[in-house]
């Protein structure tokens, strides 16, 4: 039976946050939007909404919310993601696949670089959520 | 062994309420139709489904919060969950037809934090309300939970604990609002005969018509509880406590018995706590629902397994209580609301609230109201803040007429005095009590006579039968009660009432007895016309009290709007209608039982309640 220590009650609590940070709301750095129309989830949205929950998971990155939203508009260029950095205007990034967008994670949310050879441009619609 | 929480990321977290309330609509079923739906579209890897405690917006069940973002759906059935998952959880669409519209309004309010239900409240006891299982004691670790219980074993003496408490001004929550600090204090100082030993108690016997604040704190956050019965153990010097629950509340003596064994077995309950070398306890002890339990003496001799009688104090339980030892006995609410007392310290606690009652009080909203459910309010809020803001008013465009606090101990508190601030000495003043919580609000088609009747009825009722005081003086105000309710009331009715209720309340052993007559003592100072329409007009106003009422039918609506359509005397049971199809009728008075039928199937307006 593991009887806790005052400090491994201590480690419980921050380990157990870690999972539970969607629920408190509060601030983020930055807000991942995968647009998970129809169109997107044929085109494969689905593989880089699990590649970015995948890293999110393995970095423990806490303040980087995961979200999805309908159809953006432009199909033709799915699958989609709007990435809106705090106090920044969003950017989209277009044809994605699983490994693009761990890379847009890497270098645009946890570095503050845009990836611009996959971005769309900068500006376009806000989140909500 | 405790499952341990798993530690995986969701995108989704899908809070279902499983109170009571919401579980009695289905809510069970509606989280395994979500977990279906989820594998279905295989998001079982990014979206997790958490049961919770009672949301508080009981009126509006079952409900699924979706966080983040705090989505709030309601009043979900079965049938939405696939449509839902695939538009919301899949696609990202959140569904507006599922969501909460505001009474008289057409807009829907999507986030939790905007609808006016919530906005007003201020969570301590209920402080983890909708955020975590209340099965999982890592859940309730994340949100701080016994980092209170690590800083009183390690850091503070039981002085400091009791000092702390005094500091924060917590008084009891379950009715009689007695400073926990200072009752805490005497338990320590109590000397402990035969053997030594002291003991701790929950009382979570809550019997009031309509109260369920301490099963929604045992079901939603059993680990807050157990954590301030801990705390209040190293304080007075205890070793083993009880929490006494009723039988009838089985899901709260479920988790209980969860989070008790969980507890248990990380080392946060039994021997040498979290290694601090302090030992205590905690046994759940199941009542059988009498009213009288919830009375601290009552409820000891029920605990030690004899009959639930209560006895003269003094010796009070903190000198004297279970087995003879000095026994410190608190409410659900008030052991809750001890960890954040201790982890915040007593001077943030005491800013909340009025000079005399610190911090919140949790009340259950119930009759007359467009909101029903559990509300956690700072105290020194007025009473028109909770029913209209927080209550959303009355239904049907009804107006307010009265609202019983304190249950059948409490009394009646009228609508001139709606600007009431709630605090103990207020509602004292107003003849009525805190009490534990419940809160009954009345429409102006309530007849307080019947009010009052309904409440000695439940304390007659429930009346232990050992002292005289209680056991005939209760039946006696009963029957006189019922004779002015079927219009048999005498003149010298009023005075003879107010006499029994004096001679009750300075004479009834208990806090049953002493406060049974409150309700009528009240519903006289407020509405004395009404006792006064009865007895002397033979009349009630608010027609609820049948025997009192005279039926009577409008010929020309009868036959202009309705064409003699010739229900009523059909449905009437004594022949007490006159006329045929297609002629105006009338009522028979003679003949009349007072049943009120013709007036139910009239669907003219024709019969008239005089």
């Amino acid at each position: 039976m593991p009887k806790l220590t005052i400090d491994e009650l201590a480690k419980m609590r921050d380990r157990t946050r870690r999972t539970m940070v969607p629920r408190e709301g509060g601030e983020f750095r930055a807000k991942i939007n995968v647009h998970m129309g129809t169109c997107g989830i044929a085109a494969g949205a689905r593989g880089v909404m699990t590649a970015l929950l995948e890293e999110v998971e393995k970095r423990s990155l806490q303040d980087v919310l995961l979200t999805s939203s309908g159809c953006a508009g432009l199909c033709s260029r799915e699958p989609m993601m709007t990435v809106e950095m705090a106090g920044r205007a969003p950017v989209k990034y277009v044809n994605l696949d699983p490994a693009k967008a761990r890379e847009v994670l890497d270098k645009h949310v946890l570095r503050g670089t845009v990836v611009r050879e996959y971005a769309l441009g900068v500006g376009s619609e806000k989140t909500d959520v | 062994m405790a499952e341990v929480a798993t530690q995986k990321t969701y995108r989704l977290h899908l809070m279902v309420c499983a109170g009571t309330g919401c579980v009695s609509n289905h809510a069970f079923e509606i989280k395994t139709a979500l977990e279906k739906e989820v594998k279905k579209h295989g998001l079982e890897n990014e979206v997790t489904i958490v049961p919770t405690g009672c949301n508080g917006f009981c009126e509006r069940g079952p409900i699924l919060v979706v966080q983040p973002g705090n989505i709030f759906y309601q009043q979900l059935s079965v049938k939405d969950v696939p449509h839902l998952v695939e538009e919301h959880f899949l696609k990202g669409r959140p569904v507006a037809k599922l969501m909460y519209v505001p009474p008289a309004e057409k807009t829907p309010v999507p986030v939790l934090s905007d609808i006016p239900f919530f906005k007003k409240q201020v969570l301590i006891a209920l402080r983890n309300r909708g955020l975590i299982d209340p099965e999982k004691v890592e859940e309730y670790v994340a949100r701080d939970g016994y980092k209170a219980l690590a800083k009183a074993l390690f850091e503070m003496s039981p002085e400091a604990i009791i000092s702390e408490i005094t500091r924060s001004g917590l008084r009891g929550r379950g009715g009689a609002g007695f400073p926990t600090g200072l009752k805490w204090q005497l338990v320590r100082g109590a000397a402990s005969s035969n053997g030594g030993g002291k003991y701790i108690v929950c009382n979570g016997d809550e019997g009031d018509p309509g109260a369920f604040m301490d099963r929604s704190i045992l079901e939603a956050d059993p680990h807050a509880v157990i954590e301030g019965m801990v705390i209040g153990a190293k304080a007075i010097g205890a070793t083993a406590g009880y929490v006494y629950v009723r039988n009838e509340y089985p899901l709260a003596v479920a988790r209980l018995g969860v989070a008790l064994d969980q507890a248990r077995s990380f080392g946060l309950l039994g021997r040498d706590i979290l290694g601090s070398g302090f030992d205590f306890d905690i046994q759940i002890k199941r009542g059988a629902g009498a009213f009288v339990c919830g009375e601290e003496t009552a409820l000891i001799a029920s605990v030690e397994g004899r009959l639930g009688e209560p006895r003269p104090r003094p010796p009070y339980p903190a000198q004297s209580g279970l087995w003879g030892k000095p026994t410190c006995i608190n409410n659900v609410e008030t052991w809750a609301n001890v960890p954040v007392i201790i982890d915040r310290g007593g001077a943030w606690f005491a800013g909340i609230g009025t000079a005399t009652s610190k911090g919140t009080k949790v009340f259950s909203l119930v009759g007359k109201i467009n909101n029903t459910g559990l509300v956690e309010v700072p105290m020194g809020i007025s009473l028109r803040e909770i029913i209209n803001d927080i209550g959303g008013g009355i239904p049907g465009g009804k107006a307010f007429k009265a609202v019983q606090t304190g249950g059948p101990s409490g009394g009646c508190i009228p609508k001139e005095q709606i600007d009431l601030p709630i605090d103990y000495e207020s509602l004292a003043a107003a003849g009525s009590m805190m009490g534990s919580g419940g809160m009954v609000i009345m429409d102006e088609d309530t007849c307080m006579v019947d009010v009052a009747r309904y409440f000695l009825s439940f304390t007659q009722d429930e009346s232990c039968g050992k002292c005289t005081p209680c056991r005939e003086g209760t039946k006696a105000m009963l029957d006189i009660l019922t004779r002015i309710t079927e219009g048999k009331g005498k003149e010298e009715d009023i005075v003879l009432l107010q006499d029994l209720a004096t001679a009750i309340k300075d004479t009834a052993l208990c806090g049953l007895g002493k406060t049974a007559p409150n309700p009528v003592l009240t519903t006289l100072r407020y509405f004395r016309d009404e006792y006064e329409a009865h007895i002397q007009r033979r009349k009630c106003p608010a027609h609820v009290c049948r025997q009192l009422n005279v039926y009577t039918i409008d010929p020309e609506r009868c036959l202009e709007k309705g064409k003699g359509c010739d229900l009523c005397r059909r449905n009437c049971a004594s022949d007490a209608i006159s006329g045929q199809k297609g002629q105006a009728h009338a009522v028979l008075q003679e003949k009349c039982i007072k049943c009120g039928v013709c007036a139910d199937v009239c669907a003219f307006g024709a019969v008239k309640v005089d």
